[in-house]
């Protein structure tokens, strides 16, 4: 059997000119059904390639992407993606941002009153049914991240890509967004693959945790399992043994063996 | 989350701690009917004197300069006597160019009017050609580069020898006058989408024509307008000129007329409606900019 998501021996290299760059050497992963697995690395290691590629945004140089056994070689909403930056239509409403989505995706197969109750379902599920009226300049970073979320979401995505999609909030709110997301993940049980530079993020939301060794050429280094039990509560995690052993083999593997040697 | 407390920005909650958690909404006090006229009358006014004084002082020193014995020009006095008839009768039509100013001002917008609209749905098409395709670009982009320094009235002569006929070239001037602004803010504005808005569309699979109307034109929607507000001042600064060359009914030739006739004073009323037209041209596409695009800056 093979898995749901497959990344396949899969390099890329950035030419240019007569110079040739090689980021990432022979990537393979597999990712099961409704699992969660969180991607994580110096900055510059070619977690955000990787992410592209998978989203179908940049090719790959050799090996491939499987989605249910069937390459991928183009993006498409069944890989939803979830922006560092949001990217929100300045001009359109939260809600019409949604909408975007919804129209393009189910246009043919749900009526009008439908798509509009999908569109609110999924504001309520990122909390943000409320400000469906006010446009992303209106509302903070952290809103516009879960609109976001709520646009990707309602493609109903195969898998959900999340590119550091709290690497800008504070740490409140960020806590706060990882917290909606476990919560969805639990009740939607999407499968996810997330780019992360964050420890105890990546601990505490991932069933696996895929470290990546320092660019160029970048590899994986390690795979860990999360062993822990959900729906996971932050504040009673902070005390867990098993919490604290992955939370330290991350920190070694990052720190220790693949310690970020210069500025990339 | 603390969302509803964020949005009640006009409205004070005061939450007492602990044990009675009881939330006081109170309504900001509106302040009494005659204490907001008198502070929206006087916002008003301090918008409103300052001009009208500049104005003012500039009629007296005109006034005295112009009204020495030797002086070239009239006074403002002389002006609003000898042009009473045109200003308070601009519809009158005697047959040939013997019209009222109305009927000089609207030949005149007419031309402009066709000229820029032509230049307006050309330029937009060619500059998302340019914007979109490097290769339009590299091919084109040195052309407009050398056209757009062309002043407008070079491109009449030529105009009449291709049209033979006073009203299509002044049409052809304001049409190639305006166009170039048009073309490369348009350009500009397709060529600095985000990366992140192509990315949306990818993801969704937009097609060519989705992109085009859902993403390309609101995102290079303030480049455009931009571009179509230089424009418009650009036509109205040629009109003018082409008119006076090419002659028959438009304010171009008005002044021409009276320059020839020596009506200066005509000349003077006829600069104060062009610039007044002029501004209103302006500020009506600066309107319909602000309609269009919602508010929503470039970013």
């Amino acid at each position: 059997m093979s898995a749901y998501l497959k990344i396949d021996h899969l390099s890329k290299s950035f030419r240019r000119g007569a110079t040739q760059a090689e980021v990432l050497r022979d990537v393979t992963l597999a990712v099961e059904r409704g699992e969660y697995v969180s991607i994580i690395g110096h900055s510059g290691c070619g977690k955000s390639t990787l992410l592209n590629i998978v989203a179908g945004l940049l090719p790959p140089t050799t090996g491939g992407v499987l989605l249910e056994n069937r390459e991928v070689n183009e993006p498409g909403p069944d890989r939803a993606v979830v922006f560092q930056n949001h990217s929100l239509l300045p001009w359109l409403t939260t809600y019409d941002n949604v909408a975007i989505a919804v129209n393009k995706v189910f246009g043919a197969k749900k009526s009008r009153t439908e798509r509009h109750d999908w569109i609110m379902h999924n504001l309520d599920l990122v909390q943000m049914a409320h400000a469906k009226d006010k446009r992303p300049a209106e509302i903070s970073g952290g809103m516009k991240q879960r609109v976001g979320l709520a646009r990707a979401l309602a493609m109903e995505p195969k898998v959900l890509l999340l590119d550091e999609p709290f690497g800008a909030l504070d740490a409140l709110t960020r806590a706060h967004l990882q917290d909606s997301v476990m919560a969805i993940h639990a009740k939607l049980g999407n499968t996810v693959l997330m780019i992360t530079h964050d420890v105890d993020e990546a601990v505490l939301l991932s069933d696996r945790i895929v470290m990546m060794t320092n660019g160029p050429s970048a590899q994986i280094g390690e795979v860990l399992d999360v062993p822990l039990a959900r729906p996971r509560k932050r504040l009673s995690l902070a005390a867990d043994p098993t919490y604290l052993k992955c939370r330290q083999r991350v920190l070694e593997f990052l720190y220790e063996r693949h310690r970020f040697v210069e500025a990339a | 989350m603390n969302a509803a407390l964020k949005k009640s920005d006009t409205a004070i909650a005061l939450a007492v701690p602990a044990v009675s958690a009881k939330v006081l909404t109170l309504a900001p006090k509106r302040a009494p009917v005659r204490e907001r006229i008198t502070s929206h009358a006087s916002a008003i006014a301090a918008r409103v004197i300052p001009p009208l004084i500049v104005i003012a002082l500039t009629l007296i020193v005109w006034e005295m300069l112009c009204n020495r014995p030797g002086a070239t020009l009239p006074p403002p006095s002389r002006v609003l006597k000898e042009t009473w008839e045109l200003i308070v009768d601009p519809f009158f039509d005697r047959g040939g160019i013997d019209k009222g100013l109305f009927w000089h001002l609207s030949a005149s917008l007419q031309r402009v009017a066709f000229g820029y609209a032509l230049a307006a749905s050309v330029g937009v098409a060619l500059g998302t050609l340019v914007g979109q395709s490097i290769w339009a670009m590299r091919g084109l982009d040195p052309i407009f580069q050398v056209l757009r320094t062309v002043p407008p009235l070079a491109w009449l002569p030529l105009s009449l020898a291709a049209f033979r006929d006073g009203q299509p070239s002044a049409i052809f001037v304001i049409f190639i006058t305006a166009i170039w602004p048009v073309i490369i803010n348009t350009a500009v504005g397709i060529r600095n989408i985000p990366q992140d808005y192509r990315n949306v569309a990818a993801v969704l699979r937009l097609n060519h024509f989705e992109f085009f109307y859902k993403i390309m034109v609101p995102a290079a929607a303030p480049y455009i307008f931009t571009g179509l507000r230089i424009g418009i001042g650009l036509s109205w600064l040629a009109i003018v000129a082409a008119e006076m060359l090419i002659g028959g009914v438009g304010i171009g030739f008005f002044i021409w007329d009276a320059w020839n006739s020596s009506h200066i004073s005509e000349i003077i009323l006829a600069l104060i409606y062009v610039g007044i037209i002029g501004f209103v041209l302006d500020r009506i596409v600066a309107a319909v900019a602000t309609i269009i695009t919602r508010g929503t800056a470039a970013n």
